[in-house]
């Protein structure tokens, strides 16, 4: 291994120093000469027919240099869907436009319907305000069963607020129909998935910026992909070709989802630096990030599990609505089916699976993939009805998730739901659990939370989710409308040290510091030599980015290949340069020797004859040590999972407070354990914050009640306890070069059922007979859970 | 516009400002100080929180000619002289305080003004302190941990890596 961390080392972050400096570059800290700002007006009504605009006295006022409206980009193309999803009668989801400023309709609070571009934001913000617009205000559709069967449509030309209704695995539907009116015993459980905001700290920012003399436009963003930013905004927005569109994505303050997706802002500060020959610069603030950023989850669910005597799953069916916003937001279709249906076996054995998705459209803001993506939607759905079956047939809940595990000579196992899992042991990560978590010592902590006067409970649950987004082949069968490989290019230079340039893009990860662990150790070289590039359409090819948990198990497996063709050429020159028969040269800690004798060059020796090529087999070997690699992987990784939480709730109060939170974890090979653990840790700080207090609000007229952060319940340090980690269990990934599943997103995913399975098992210990409460789990809704209970 | 005089990490500055300009706009957008961060428009995220004459304030929340003659010290002058990061920098580096890094500057600014006041912080005491300091990507976990390192503790019982 490298001398300064390879692959399995927990190695510091290099990108700490400069964010501990505060010398980071975040969007909004880039300042150009002569840039101005824009400022949008933004409806406050959520459901609305825009008679006229008025922008003259808005015009003349200091400052303004323009105002668009959504006439102005009636020409201009729409904001798409990226997943197309077919109803069960075949017919193709509604898809009506996004366009970048709303025209002849407002369709939620927050929709932007003009720009001012101006000297100041200031002036910018004066002017939005005096722009004058007449609404003709239509009851807003909020309610989604509402939706479903009014006539008050979010989209009047598509004659209804259904996307569409879909059916996985419709040939499955019958079978498990019959196994569940043939059961033993049915739970049956109708839960809400509460919607969440992302609330990435660092809010969006867009700076657009036009050389007349070329031609060139510059968006510098807020994003997780820039390339599939520049591909949305060049083939479907704008029509700007993409050769001449460079998008940056600078340092981003964190994205959870919410910066995957392109935002019309980004689209306006084009056309406004365009016009103008002005850069144009945008930062949200927190209000509108809260009004416009893509929400998450917003199921509305009931699940039944039908068993047999012996406590053995027959099936899992589940109807659905998901909420999708007022707009599609980029991939708001495939995360409540196949990032959501696709998992509904869950961990098991189960023949028999169906999942029914109606999604629908409401005035509200659009929903889109946010951490974990559909996969927490199922883990909830799934471990609440488990525990709650567990509880109604009397048998320990770990029992009854152990009984119907899938074993680990089962691999690989086809699941009722579609997929094939690769690898796994849940079983040990059970094993694993009980033990870190100290199960056995739960009932003396029970006993000294009861001499307190509080009640104690004990929630677990297993989760397994499909990441390391995917096999272009299949996904495309599926819907998909773009390839979901990565790339990687790997440039020696001349001196020796390396730039690699990556399709993923870190924003929090810690890519600057894992890439050059993974290619250090292939070449038997320091890290410190090993640059990353990341986030400049410029500069690195055609790449994906970073979400699904997906950086590691796809651009890491192109950056492996990218490493390996670049070991095959050096292999040759070393061949070259030492006389020898490529097949007698060896490859060990940085050195090509050959076999049998104590002739051998060091990699920096022939990366400077690559570049410096005297005497060189011009006519066999190129010049220069660079080598790309495309990479689309055979198969989705399952990371997989066993949680365990304790809570105590004040019966007197209704108050919940973890006090104890066990994550372990199945991620395969682990790269940087420091990272991956603090990955988690972030997952569980986010997935408890859905259990106990986030909770997006909107009124009955469609007024948003959470848009801020002192009515948003963020958690916070005092909220929240210490946690403990494990991810010693790995079984690796069989299909990718690292044997690396992703590990982004499990802690969000593993940890609300947890959370409240423990909240549960504290109230039946106290005699209340509460059998589920919908998250977020407040001291109110605890309360009057156990009043009702008597 | 009022001129107003005050010192920033150290050194002297003087700037002609609107009455309405707050703390954090002169910091970032005149003296391009952009390590301040703004994550919110009600005071409550702390990604701007820097010290002013010693005690840790929101320059979102304070006007810029509220600290006219005031000693400003920002998370540009927290390093030693000579570049290194200073005790709770690198406690932060050593225990992956920080992933995507926009809250982080809010953190050092606030876990400064804690320790001087209580050098040796319980977890509790840690916890309570950040209330005003928002972070989406930790978990507050390694952030916790962090703080209590760099007051001397010993973290080696806290979990995982």
């Amino acid at each position: 291994m490298p001398k300064d961390g390879g692959i399995g080392a927990s190695t510091t972050r290099r990108e700490d120093v400069r964010f501990l400096t505060g010398r980071g570059q975040y969007s909004d800290d880039i300042m150009t000469f002569g840039e101005c700002a824009a400022v949008f007006a933004r409806s406050t009504v959520a459901n609305g027919t825009i008679k006229s605009i008025n922008t003259d006295a808005a015009a003349a006022m200091p400052g303004v240099l323009a105002i668009f409206t959504g006439e102005d980009f009636v020409e201009v193309g729409g904001n798409p869907a990226g997943w197309a999803i077919n109803s069960r009668n075949g017919d193709p989801m509604k898809e009506p436009k996004r366009p970048v400023l709303a025209h002849g309709k407002v369709r939620h609070v927050g929709d932007a319907y003009a720009a001012v571009i101006a000297e100041t934001v200031q002036q910018g913000r004066d002017a939005a305000e005096a722009i004058e617009i007449d609404i003709e205000e239509h009851d807003a559709v909020i309610n989604m069963k509402d939706a479903l069967a009014g006539t008050n449509y979010v989209h009047d030309e598509i004659g209804t607020n259904q996307c569409f209704d879909w059916g996985w695995i419709e040939d499955n539907r019958d079978a498990t129909d019959a196994a569940i009116k043939g059961a033993h015993h049915v739970t049956t459980l109708e839960l809400v998935n509460n919607r969440l905001v992302p609330n990435a700290m660092e809010p969006r920012c867009s700076i657009g910026s036009y050389n007349p003399g070329t031609g060139d436009y510059k968006l510098q963003t807020t994003s997780q992909n820039p390339h599939l930013t520049r591909l949305l905004i060049s083939a479907f927005v704008m029509g700007i070709p993409e050769n001449k569109l460079t998008v940056i994505a600078p340092d981003v303050g964190g994205g959870f989802g919410s910066k995957i997706y392109h935002y019309g802002e980004e689209a306006l500060v084009l056309a406004a630096a365009k016009r103008l020959g002005r850069t144009v610069k945008w930062t949200s603030d927190r209000s509108e990030a809260f009004l416009t950023d893509a929400h998450g989850r917003d199921h509305v669910t009931k699940i039944e599990l039908a068993l047999d005597a012996e406590g053995n799953f027959l099936a899992f069916r589940t109807e659905t609505h998901a909420n999708v916003g007022a707009y599609l937001s980029n991939f708001a279709t495939a995360t409540p089916t196949f990032l959501h249906g696709t998992l509904m076996a869950g961990n098991y054995t189960v023949p028999n699976v169906y999942v029914n998705v109606k999604a629908v459209f409401t005035n509200t803001a659009p929903v889109d993939a946010y951490r974990g993506a559909g996969r927490p939607e199922a883990t909830y759905s799934l471990e609440r009805v488990i525990d709650m079956a567990a509880r109604e047939i009397g048998m320990d809940p770990v029992e009854l998730r152990r009984k119907n595990f899938i074993k680990p000579d089962q691999f690989p196992f086809a699941s009722a739901a579609g997929l094939e899992y690769d690898s796994g042991n849940y079983d040990a990560l059970m094993d694993q659990m009980e033990k870190v978590a100290d199960k056995a010592g739960f009932a003396k902590r029970r006993a000294e939370s009861e001499a307190k006067g509080l009640l104690r409970g004990f929630g677990v649950n297993a989760y397994v989710e499909a990441c390391g987004i995917a096999p272009s082949n299949l996904v495309g069968i599926l819907g998909a409308r773009v390839g979901l490989y990565d790339a990687a290019t790997v440039r020696v230079n001349a001196t020796g040290n390396l730039s690699v340039m990556v399709g993923a893009h870190s924003h929090g990860q810690g890519h600057e510091t894992v890439f050059p662990q993974v290619v250090a150790d292939m070449l038997g070289i320091d890290a410190g030599s090993i640059d990353i590039v990341h986030g400049d359409t410029s500069k690195i090819p055609f790449g994906m980015g970073t979400y699904g948990s997906r950086s590691l198990a796809v651009c890491g497996s192109a950056v492996v290949r990218a490493t390996e063709k670049i070991i095959a050429k050096a292999t040759k020159i070393a061949a070259h340069m030492l006389e020898a028969s490529e097949s007698d040269i060896e490859f060990t800690d940085g050195t090509f020797g050959v076999v049998g004798t104590n002739k051998s060059v060091s990699f920096g020796e022939v990366a400077l004859k690559a570049y410096i090529p005297h005497q060189f087999p011009i006519e066999d070997i190129e010049p220069g040590l660079e080598e790309t690699a495309f990479y689309d992987p055979a198969n989705f990784t399952f990371p997989s999972g066993a949680y365990c939480c304790e809570v105590e709730v004040d019966p007197e109060t209704g108050k919940v407070c973890v006090d104890r939170m066990t994550a372990v974890d199945d991620f395969g090979n682990v790269i940087n354990p420091m990272i991956v653990t603090g990955q988690v840790h972030g997952g569980l700080g986010q997935g408890i914050g859905q259990a106990l207090m986030e909770n997006t609000t909107y009124d009955p007229d469609g007024q948003l009640l959470s848009a801020s952060y002192m009515d948003y319940a963020m958690p916070r340090a005092d909220d929240l306890p210490f946690y403990t980690v494990d991810h010693s269990q790995g079984t690796p990934c069989t299909h990718n070069p690292l044997g690396v599943k992703g590990c982004g997103e499990a802690g969000a995913i593993g940890s609300p059922p947890t959370v409240v399975n423990a909240v549960i098992d504290a109230l039946q210990s106290g005699g209340k007979n509460v059998t589920h409460i919908d998250m977020p789990v407040t001291p109110h809704r605890v309360w009057s859970a156990m009043k009702n209970a008597g | 516009m009022t001129k107003i005089t005050m010192t920033v990490n150290g050194k002297s500055v003087s700037k002609d400002v609107e009455g309405n300009t707050l703390l954090v706009s002169l910091l970032r957008d005149d003296l391009r100080l952009t390590g301040t961060h703004v994550g919110c428009d009600t005071s409550q995220c702390g990604a701007c929180t820097i010290h002013v004459n010693g005690n840790a304030v929101k320059a979102c929340t304070m006007f810029a000619i509220e600290a006219d003659g005031a000693d400003v010290a920002t998370i540009e002058g927290q390093a030693n002289s000579d570049g290194s990061l200073n005790v709770i920098q690198q406690a932060f580096q050593d225990h992956h305080g920080l992933q995507c890094g926009f809250c982080t500057p809010g953190m050092v600014m606030s876990a400064a003004a804690l320790l001087k006041d209580n050098p040796k912080p319980s977890e509790a005491e840690v916890r309570h302190y950040l209330d005003g300091n928002i972070c989406r990507c930790t978990g507050y976990h390694n952030i916790v941990k962090a703080i209590m390192a760099a007051s001397g503790q010993d973290v080696s019982a806290i979990a995982a890596e």
